[in-house]
C-alpha cells in the first residue's frame, strides 16, 4: 500500500519534471527573444549617451528619462516642459484614438455584412478583407500617397466634379496619417468583430424585434452588448500598433508630423541619443499597458452593469 | 367563447427559393382563430406550421394572401409593430440580462414608465412563479425555468395573440406534462389567444380548444380535439392522430345530415358518419378507432371475423392484432378491468368476431 503510494508520487513528480522539460525550449525563446530585449532597453535608458550613438557602458545617468518630457535651456539651464515631445505624444494618442474609432465605425457594418451572408460566401468576403495584407505595408502606404496628393486621384476627381476649385492639401497632414492608419488597420478591426458576430445567435435578434425593439434598439440593446468581446479585441488590435506606427506617419505625414514611432527612430538614428530613445520606448509601453488596463477594466465593468 | 376572430389568415402562401428550387412552404392557407382560444397547429415537421406562425409573428412575409389581426391586415408590418409576441422553441432568452431584465425588455421597448414596468415584471414573475430567481442570469437556471421566463417575457407586454413555437419540445416528459397544465392555466388566467405549434398529437389533444392539422403546406382539417380524433375527414388526419383501422366499404345510402349506411366486405351493414362537405358514394374507406371495437366469440352479430395474430398486454389496455378474413389487419384495444373481464382473454391464433359500438365508423374524404 505504502509502496503504491510512493510510486504514484514518483510518477507524478516525473510527470511535472517532464512537462517543464518539454516546455523549456519555448520558455527559453520567450525569455531571450521577448523579455530579454526589454531588459536591455531598460538598462540602456539609465546610461549616459555615447558621442556617436550607442551608450557609455556602466555610466549611470538619468538624462534619458529627464528628456522624455522636460528640457533644459542651453543658455540659462532653466527647466521647462519639452513642448515638441508633448506635441508628438498628444498627436500619437489622438490619432490612434481617432483611428480606432473610425475603424470601429467602418468595421462594424462590414463585419455584420459578412456574418449575415450565407456560410459558403462568407469565406470569399473574408478573403477579400485580407487581400491588402499580401502587399508590403510600405508599398500600400506609397499607393495611398498617390490617392491623396494634390494631383492625386481624390483631388482630381473632386475638381472634375466641381466640388472644389483648387486641390485640398491632405498629404503631409494629420488627416493623411489617419487615412493611412485606418486603411492599414481596418482588417484588424473587422476580423475580431466578425469572429464575435459569427457566434451571435440571430434568433435573439428575432426575439428583440418580436418584443417591439426597432432596428436601432436591437443594435444598441442586443447586438452591441453581445459582440462586446469582439469590439474590445478589435480596438486593442488597432490602438496598440497605431500608437507605435512608424511607416505611415513617415510617408504620409512628411517629416514634420511625427508620431512616437518616428521620435524613437530619430533618437536611435540622427539624434544619437539612445538612452532617450530607450526611455521613450518604455514610456510608450507603459502608456499602452495603462490604457489597456483601464479600457479592459472599464469594458468589463460596463459589461456587468449592463448584465446587472 | 366569443365569436370574434383574433386572427384571420386568408389565402396565405409562402414560397421559398426561386425557379427550379422553389418550395411552397405554405399553399393557399385560410384559417380563422377565435378570440381567447387555445388554437393548435399540428403536423409533422416540414408541414408548414412554423412557417404559418412566422408569418403571423412577422419574421417572414407571405408571398401571397392576407393576415388579419382583429380585422386589420398586418401582413406588411414588421414584427416590432405587431401586438403579437412569440415564445421561441429555443426560448431565445437574452444571455446578457437577468431574468427580470428579460421580462422587462418588451415593456421598455414600448416606452412604458418605469413604475409600470416594475409592477408588471413583478406580476409576471409571480404568474410564472419565478420571484426567487429574478436576479439570476438566464444561463444559471434550468430548462423548465427558462421556459417560464420565456413565457413571462412574451406575456409581459400583454399581446393580443401569443404564439408558441413547440415550446415544450426541449423538456423531459414529466416537466412537459407539468408545463402543459401550466400553459393551460396561464391561458385561462390571462385570457390571451394562444396559437400553439406542435408535432405531438397527445399535446395537441390535451391542451387545445381547436386544432388545425397540417400537411405539405396545407391545412387538412380544423376542429375540436373530439372532431379531429373521432371524425377525421382525411386519411392523413386519421393516421397522424392516434392508432387507426382503415376498412374498405361500399355506400348503401347517405343522407344530407352526414349520416350514411355502408356495407363491409363481410356483407354486414353498419351506420357511419361523413364530413359534411362531400356526399359519399360507391367505394369508400372508413376508419374505426381501436378502442371503439371489441373482440368476442364469432357469432351472427359480428361485423367481421378473423383470427388473432398477436396479443400485446400494456397494463391498462390489451391490444389484439387481428387479421380479418379478407386479409386486412385490424387492431382492437380493450381496457383491462379488475373484475376479470373474460372477453379480453383471447389467445393468439384464436378465431374471433369483431363488434363495433354505435356511431364509430367515419367515412374519409378521398
Amino acid at each position: 500500500m505504502a509502496s503504491a503510494q510512493e510510486s504514484a508520487r514518483i510518477a507524478e513528480r516525473e510527470d511535472i519534471r517532464n512537462r517543464w522539460l518539454l516546455s523549456a525550449p519555448a520558455l527559453v525563446i520567450i525569455f531571450l527573444a521577448a523579455i530579454g530585449p526589454l531588459f536591455i532597453m531598460l538598462a540602456y535608458s539609465f546610461m549616459a549617451k555615447g558621442d556617436y550613438g550607442d551608450v557609455k557602458f556602466g555610466q549611470f545617468s538619468l538624462d534619458g528619462w529627464f528628456s522624455v518630457f522636460l528640457q533644459r535651456d542651453i543658455f540659462d539651464d532653466t527647466v521647462s516642459l519639452a513642448d515638441a515631445h508633448l506635441t508628438i505624444f498628444w498627436r500619437s494618442v489622438r490619432l490612434s484614438l481617432m483611428t480606432t474609432f473610425v475603424t470601429l465605425v467602418l468595421g462594424f457594418p462590414t463585419a455584420y455584412f459578412i456574418a449575415t451572408r450565407p456560410q459558403n460566401r462568407r469565406e470569399v468576403w473574408l478573403f477579400l478583407v485580407t487581400i491588402p495584407f499580401w502587399t508590403n505595408l510600405l508599398i500600400r502606404t506609397f499607393a495611398m500617397q498617390e490617392v491623396i496628393r494634390n494631383e492625386g486621384i481624390l483631388n482630381t476627381a473632386l475638381m472634375m466634379l466641381g466640388v472644389i476649385k483648387s486641390p485640398i492639401q491632405i498629404l503631409y497632414t494629420d488627416t493623411a496619417i489617419m487615412f493611412g492608419m485606418v486603411y492599414v488597420y481596418l482588417p484588424l478591426m473587422v476580423l475580431p468583430l466578425y469572429a464575435a458576430m459569427e457566434k451571435l445567435d440571430f434568433r435573439l435578434v428575432e426575439a428583440g424585434y418580436d418584443l417591439y425593439a426597432g432596428r436601432f434598439q436591437v443594435l444598441r440593446r442586443l447586438i452591441i452588448p453581445l459582440v462586446k468581446p469582439g469590439i474590445i479585441a478589435g480596438s486593442i488590435l488597432v490602438f496598440i500598433p497605431s500608437l507605435g506606427a512608424y511607416v505611415t506617419p513617415r510617408v504620409l505625414g512628411g517629416g514634420k508630423n511625427m508620431m512616437l514611432g518616428n521620435l524613437i527612430e530619430l533618437q536611435f538614428g540622427q539624434g544619437r541619443n539612445w538612452p532617450l530613445g530607450a526611455a521613450i520606448s518604455i514610456t510608450l509601453m507603459v502608456v499602452v499597458m495603462t490604457a489597456l488596463l483601464i479600457y479592459v477594466r472599464g469594458a468589463a465593468r460596463a459589461g456587468t452593469d449592463n448584465n446587472g | 367563447m366569443a365569436d370574434k376572430n383574433a386572427i384571420e389568415v386568408r389565402g396565405a402562401s409562402k414560397i421559398f427559393g426561386t425557379g427550379e428550387a422553389q418550395v411552397a412552404a405554405l399553399d393557399n392557407v385560410s384559417v380563422s382563430i377565435r378570440e381567447n382560444e387555445f388554437f393548435t397547429l399540428l403536423g409533422p415537421s416540414g408541414c408548414g406550421k412554423t412557417t404559418l406562425l412566422r408569418l403571423i409573428a412577422g419574421f417572414d412575409y407571405p408571398t401571397d394572401g392576407e393576415i388579419l389581426l382583429y380585422g386589420q391586415d398586418i401582413a406588411p408590418l414588421p414584427p416590432f409593430k405587431r401586438p403579437v409576441n412569440t415564445v421561441f422553441q429555443s426560448y431565445a432568452l437574452f444571455p446578457h440580462m437577468t431574468v427580470a431584465q428579460n421580462i422587462a425588455f418588451g415593456l421598455e421597448m414600448l416606452g412604458k414608465p418605469r413604475a409600470e414596468i416594475d409592477g408588471r415584471v413583478a406580476e409576471m414573475l409571480r404568474l410564472v412563479r419565478m420571484e426567487a430567481l429574478k436576479d439570476r442570469r438566464t444561463s444559471q437556471i434550468s430548462g423548465g425555468q427558462q421556459q417560464r421566463v420565456a413565457l413571462a417575457r412574451a406575456l409581459a407586454p400583454q399581446p393580443k395573440v401569443l404564439l408558441l413555437d413547440e415550446p415544450l419540445s426541449a423538456l423531459d416528459y414529466k416537466l412537459r406534462k407539468e408545463m402543459q397544465i401550466e400553459l393551460k392555466r396561464l391561458q385561462n388566467q390571462t385570457g390571451i389567444t394562444f396559437i400553439f405549434v406542435t408535432h405531438d398529437q397527445e399535446e395537441a389533444l390535451t391542451m387545445s380548444d381547436r386544432i388545425a392539422v397540417m400537411s405539405s403546406g396545407r391545412i387538412l382539417q380544423v376542429g375540436s380535439p373530439w372532431d379531429i380524433y373521432d371524425r377525421p375527414a382525411e386519411r392523413f388526419v386519421a393516421d397522424f392522430i392516434g392508432e387507426t383501422n382503415f376498412l374498405h366499404a361500399d355506400v348503401v345510402s347517405a343522407t344530407g345530415d352526414g349520416r350514411a349506411t355502408v356495407r363491409l366486405s363481410s356483407g354486414v351493414e353498419i351506420p357511419a358518419t361523413f364530413p359534411a362537405s362531400v356526399m359519399p358514394e360507391g367505394k369508400v374507406t372508413i376508419v374505426i378507432r381501436p378502442e371503439h371495437a371489441r373482440v368476442a366469440a364469432p357469432n351472427g352479430t359480428s361485423a367481421h371475423v378473423g383470427h388473432i395474430e398477436n396479443v400485446v398486454y400494456l397494463g391498462t389496455d390489451t391490444h389484439f392484432h387481428v387479421r380479418l378474413d379478407d386479409g386486412t389487419p385490424f387492431i382492437v384495444r380493450q381496457q383491462n378491468s379488475r373484475n376479470g373481464n373474460s372477453q379480453t382473454s383471447f389467445a393468439a391464433a384464436e378465431r374471433v368476431g369483431i363488434e363495433f359500438g354505435r356511431d364509430v365508423a367515419q367515412i374519409l374524404k378521398d
